[in-house]
């Protein structure tokens, strides 16, 4: 598999007078509950574990209180743990000095954020420019590549406008270009485009996948939209009362849901869309029928089967014949999730 | 008992002798250090004489036309400017103009002493809760100790004069600017702050390029409260030698000269009118762009 990029182990966070005296009970096993009543501790962050793939998109959701904001927020030490380790590029964050964090900041990794968090007082490019003049670039080589990247979001001609003069959708264009701006590697994504309406949602989520195709950053990515999720993730972390309950692929989370929480997260999704043929595949010889591509998902397959008259279809990679989907497999496969404790699923 | 109806206090010797105590100190203390302290503020008696005479010795016409276009280019309103020139004609015509123009140069030097050390104060409250914790209570008794109880050690200190009369001022004027630009950079939006940091800006970074410029209407509010309680300090001042509308309008009061009264006092009421609408049009044209335009 791919090479790592970020790693969070066994990372606590706990909010309160004394956090660190407060790790070994919450490691003990006292549960949240307990902590805020008989020590005025908030937990924030319980034993999260996430390895975070080089030049893949990790969504990390959860509802609101869940942990996701203070979680990100650790990446880039905006928030510090209260115990355990974040690796980045084999180097220990939480183990830099302020400078080497600054540094860190401005140019390995980058943020995004649910309410835009753009200078108001300053113009759409200098605001783009920001993190390229806190490196200590000069103005005009700034602004130059400032404007690049206002051209890539989509925001040309309005170079020379305040933020509040913008929409929303365009406030947040600003932000990812401003993030985009100082070539980190790493860009963090707060719910970024949570405040926007549906329909710019969906465009903003477009614009990113797009760049992303270009830029191949590691993208780690907060929402509380499932639908979200599925569609920018390749691999989504499930966050609840701080801990991580299951993490995977979208298709391993929705065919093999950890507990009746995931379960319960899940069933208004609409699965044929986001499930891939693939993902119930088998080997059985009596199948046969058109020959669909791996990365052809339940939707379009159902109906290039129903059409062919089929009970079922191969499965080709390249060509080459990589297995068989029955028909029923398929209807099943959308039609209710099945629980499964086993967390490291068969599917990858 | 007689704990109960009378108050338990010091005894009149020990009393007397802790005043005597206290203020025999400070006398010692000002042979001690006086000249040096007297020393240390020549460079602003200069600088406030300097001005003083500036402003006299300058043909009227020309004050007059600088201070229409210093209002013009502060607030960029027509009706504002002529105003202030039809203010300073008839302020001239009633024979107050040297007075006013003394005013002028200490309000002015006032400002700016209050304005250099007031917002780097500002900042620095702002940087910890600490320092807040400190200064907060010290700007409080300033705001509200009676000044004739700080023009004491002044004058003990400095004497009669110009020096201590802009002491005085300072004092009395100096902390609303302080505790704007606290409350200014304090109340900065958290998001932008954030952003900030996670772009890896330093202190630096931060204070010049974001806490200023989005604290720059409160400050504002700062100055424009300082020249305010300034002004209203000038009748103060001039009872310790400082020159201007405050003289005669001490004069008016110990000879109940109704008329010279009105007018001396109308003049710096004027003076202050003229201060107010122009740094607050300038505060609101800085804001300006933050706002929708679409």
């Amino acid at each position: 598999m791919s090479e790592i990029k970020v790693s969070i182990k066994n990372l606590y966070k706990i909010f309160g007078k004394h956090p660190e005296s407060m790790v070994e009970k919450v490691k003990a096993g006292m549960s949240k509950t307990d902590l805020l009543e008989k020590h005025g501790h908030v937990l924030g962050l319980y034993d999260v574990n996430i390895d975070i793939k080089k030049k893949h998109i990790q969504v990390i959701m959860g509802l609101s209180g869940s942990g996701k904001s203070t979680l990100i927020r650790h990446i880039n030490r905006l928030i510090e743990p209260t115990a355990g380790s974040i690796i980045v590029d084999n180097e220990d964050i939480l183990s830099m000095s302020q400078t080497e964090l600054r540094d860190f900041r401005r140019s390995k990794a980058s943020m995004v954020f649910q309410k835009f968090g753009l200078l108001p007082h300053r113009k759409v490019i200098e605001n783009v420019s920001y993190g390229l003049l806190i490196q200590g670039i000069n103005k005009p080589e700034a602004l130059d590549r400032s404007n690049q990247w206002i051209e890539s979001v989509g925001l040309s001609g309005f170079e020379n406008h305040y933020p509040a003069q913008l929409s929303g959708g365009m406030q947040q264009r600003v932000g990812l270009a401003r993030a985009l701006a100082t070539d980190a590697d790493i860009l963090l994504m707060d719910e970024a485009f949570s405040a926007l309406d549906p329909l710019i949602r969906s465009d903003m989520q477009d614009v990113l996948l797009s760049l992303q195709d270009k830029l191949h950053k590691t993208i780690i990515f907060i929402t509380h939209d499932l639908d979200e999720a599925l569609k920018l993730g390749d691999d989504i972390a499930i966050l609840r009362d701080g801990a991580v309950i299951q993490s995977g692929t979208a298709e391993k989370i929705i065919l093999h849901p950890i507990d009746d929480y995931v379960t319960d997260f899940i069933k208004d999704i609409n699965k044929a869309r986001v499930l891939k043929a693939r993902s119930v595949m088998g080997n059985d010889d009596f199948i046969t029928g058109p020959e669909i591509d791996e990365t052809v998902i339940i939707e379009d397959a159902l109906q290039i089967v129903s059409k062919s008259g089929s009970n079922g279809a191969i499965i080709v990679k390249n060509g080459q014949k990589q297995g068989t989907v029955s028909l029923t497999d398929m209807i099943m496969a959308i039609a209710r999730a099945e629980k499964n404790t086993d967390s490291e699923a068969v599917y990858r | 008992m007689s704990l109960l109806t009378e108050f338990p206090k010091m005894g009149r010797t020990d009393l007397r002798d802790f005043k005597k105590g206290i203020d025999e100190s400070f006398r010692n203390f000002t042979r001690e250090y006086g000249e040096a302290i007297e020393n240390f503020f020549d460079p602003l008696l200069y600088f406030l004489v300097w001005l003083e005479k500036l402003f006299l010795n300058t043909p009227w016409p020309i004050i007059l036309f600088v201070i229409a276009t210093l209002v013009y280019l502060g607030s960029s309103s027509i009706k504002l400017t002529l105003g202030a020139i039809l203010a300073f004609l008839t302020i001239g015509y009633l024979d107050m103009w040297d007075d006013t123009m003394a005013t002028l140069a200490i309000i002015s030097v006032a400002t700016i002493v209050c304005i250099s050390i007031g917002i780097p104060l500002g900042i620095l409250m702002a940087r910890s809760q600490r320092t807040q914790m400190i200064i907060t209570p010290i700007l409080d008794v300033m705001q509200t100790i009676p000044s004739f109880v700080y023009l004491i050690p002044v004058v003990m200190l400095l004497g009669i004069g110009k020096v201590p009369g802009l002491l005085a001022v300072c004092i009395y004027a100096i902390p609303p600017i302080v505790r704007l630009t606290n409350l200014g950079i304090r109340l900065v939006d958290k998001d932008v702050m954030e952003a900030s940091e996670a772009f890896g800006a330093n202190y630096r970074q931060k204070l010049i390029g974001v806490q200023i410029p989005l604290a720059l209407p409160n400050i504002f509010a700062g100055v424009n409260q300082t020249i305010m309680m300034a002004l209203s300090m000038v009748v103060i001042a001039s009872m310790i030698g400082v020159k201007g509308l405050g003289v005669p309008v001490l004069r008016a009061i110990s000879n109940q000269y109704l008329a010279l009264g009105i007018m001396n006092g109308l003049a710096i009421v004027v003076l202050a009118i003229l201060f107010d609408r122009v740094s607050q049009q300038f505060g609101r044209r800085l804001q300006a762009h933050t706002e929708s335009s679409k």
